[in-house]
């Protein structure tokens, strides 16, 4: 450790420098002038960015023009996690423990296969299931089955649902991978050791797999949270900008792109796009802050006490 | 362990049924991409009279393909989108590397802080300062451009890549260096010797940025829009919206737009994974 009289080592900031600054400049810098930005609004009169304090923000709660979409982009957005959270990270949970099984043949093919759509764009993603799921090409695809495709992306009730689904089928390959990491790094001795003490296939997963993979659960978890709420590409993709039908399907990054860029009639406002950015940024790090205090905690005190 | 246990008489119904899961789900997962494939190569009529058939001499047509050369700017596009990734990537490696290097190899104050420092955006999506970017690359006037879009993705793939490296780099034995040193090495010279020996991780963060930088759409739409400057996705996506109810042209723009990512996910799936699990886990 060189002491603090020497001068600071002069190679050690030529090779910070390119890393700190391209991160400086194109990624903290905006994160933190966007939410300054969000503290200011442009004054009519004189067409100057002017501070605001918290305004912008009460008007996005409780405006009646802005209040209805960011409590129903909220609510929207909290749907299309509860689905990935019920659907997605359990069936990546099983689909992992069943690959993480030594008796299983041809596990490395099942593997790469199932975790092809999470390569492709969602941009693709989308178009090949609004091609499904088309009136056109949908009926010519379900009648031979004999089944009569309801308008699933057309109808308010099942938009959402339904991405959510598309969604859950693109990425159940990543928590696969991460989950199928964590069990195939169990160590033998210990499930063997198990069933020699007895444990059935089922005691074995949920009384030692499940609790040794707990903080991949964790991260699973908070990955999939900071995803969803700053998912944009499917929805934007699928249903436009508007999210259609009847904002149904709207998420914070939908509504964000239109509240900054504005969309046919609606004019685009930087403030206001930087304060919906503010409510995601706030979001995500609730999400992430529990995460890191109560997950990550209560694993740590776990271990000690063991 | 010395003898693997066999599997016992019982269950080799579960065995049976494992494999029934798994192969129900992969066809899950390929059937849709499966479908669009093979419905770029028929007619019209066939794609809509008999869709899940392969096509034959009467049905087999590339008249979606013509479309889409004839009627979109695809080889730009993706020449567009190999510039963007090849040269994000090239930043992401020299940067990276180098700063990588210094939080593993020097005690200096401020070390650990640095570290936290670049590793804040691991976590924060970098889309949420979209407002202040563009007035940046407005200010910077960068507007319309790949540089844009090379700054901006070098940002997002820096964090991840300097955490998996530096983990990576502080494996390397000491010795090494230390004997390189001893010769008179100076510091760069001693970075430049690590560099070969990282190749493993560097694969990995290398493949695991690809995917994100080439299949990006918000930035692409945001900072550099115009046709001249449209990656695939951004294209695929402009094309796809204008001739959707073209049904060949449609399908065939699919399958060609999936097609580069597929054969690199082919050739890289191992680096790919790895860095998913080498990334998240810990």
């Amino acid at each position: 450790m060189p002491s603090s009289r020497k001068p600071f080592p002069i190679h050690i900031v030529v090779f910070l420098a390119p890393a700190v600054i391209i991160y400086t400049l194109f990624m903290i810098y905006p994160l933190l002038d966007s939410l300054r930005l969000s503290l200011n609004t442009v004054d009519p009169a004189t067409g100057n960015e002017v501070y605001a304090g918290l305004q912008n923000y009460q008007r996005l709660f409780t405006d009646a023009l802005w209040q209805p979409r960011i409590l129903g982009a909220l609510r929207n957005n909290f749907v299309f996690f509860a689905i990935h959270m019920l659907v997605q990270n359990p069936l990546a949970l099983i689909l992992a423990t069943l690959l993480s099984s030594r008796f299983i043949r041809g596990r490395t093919v099942y593997r790469t296969l199932i975790f092809t759509p999470s390569v492709l764009s969602i941009v693709l993603i989308a178009f090949i299931w609004r091609l499904i799921l088309s009136p056109i090409f949908g009926k010519a695809l379900f009648a031979p089955l004999g089944i009569t495709l309801p308008p699933l992306l057309g109808e308010p009730a099942t938009a959402l649902p339904t991405l959510g689904l598309v969604s859950v089928w693109q990425w159940v390959g990543v928590p696969m991978m991460l989950f199928l990491a964590a069990l195939i790094g169990i160590p033998d001795e210990l499930i063997e050791a198990a069933r020699v003490d007895g444990a059935t296939g089922w005691g074995v997963f949920w009384r030692i797999k499940l609790p040794l993979i707990l903080p991949t659960v964790g991260i699973v978890g908070v990955l999939t949270f900071v995803g969803n709420f700053n998912a944009f590409d499917l929805i934007y993709t699928s249903q436009t900008a508007l999210a259609n039908p009847a904002f149904s399907t709207d998420l914070l990054g939908t509504l964000f792109y239109r509240t900054f860029f504005g969309f046919q009639l609606q004019l685009g406002s930087p403030t206001m796009g930087a304060t919906v950015a503010g409510v995601m940024f706030m979001i995500i790090l609730i999400g992430v802050m529990i995460y890191m205090f109560t997950w990550q905690r209560r694993l740590l005190r776990n271990t000690v006490e063991l | 362990m010395t003898a693997r246990p066999r599997t016992p008489l019982g269950s080799t119904l579960q065995l049976v049924a494992a494999h029934a899961a798994l192969l129900l789900y992969t066809l899950i997962a390929l059937f849709p991409i499966v479908l669009i494939v093979l419905n770029s190569f028929k007619t019209r009529n066939a794609i809509f009279r008999t869709p899940y058939a392969f096509p034959d001499a009467d049905t087999f047509s590339l008249v979606g393909y013509e479309t889409v050369f004839s009627r979109g700017n695809f080889p730009q596009y993706f020449a567009n989108s190999v510039i963007v990734t090849v040269c994000a990537l090239l930043l992401i490696f020299i940067a990276g590397t180098m700063a990588a290097h210094a939080l593993a190899e020097y005690k200096f104050p401020g070390n650990a802080i640095m570290g936290l420092y670049l590793a804040l955006g691991i976590m924060v999506p970098i889309r949420l300062g979209t407002v202040s970017i563009l007035r940046l690359v407005v200010s910077l006037k960068l507007v319309d451009t790949l540089a844009a879009l090379i700054l901006v993705y070098t940002a997002m793939g820096l964090p991840l890549a300097v955490f998996i490296l530096s983990q990576f780099m502080r494996q390397i034995p000491r010795d090494l260096k230390d004997a390189a040193r001893v010769d008179g090495a100076s510091e760069y010279r001693v970075y430049w010797m690590t560099l070969p020996l990282i190749r493993p991780a560097l694969g990995t963060v290398m493949v695991f940025n690809m995917i994100p930088i080439w299949n990006d759409l918000w930035f692409p739409l945001i900072l550099a829009p115009s046709d001249a400057n449209k990656t695939v996705t951004l294209g695929a996506q402009t094309f796809l919206g204008q001739f959707v109810n073209d049904y060949n042209a449609v399908l065939s723009s699919l399958t060609l737009s999936a097609l580069p990512v597929v054969i690199l996910y082919v050739l890289f799936s191992r680096q790919l994974i790895r860095g998913l699990t080498s990334g998240a886990v810990k």
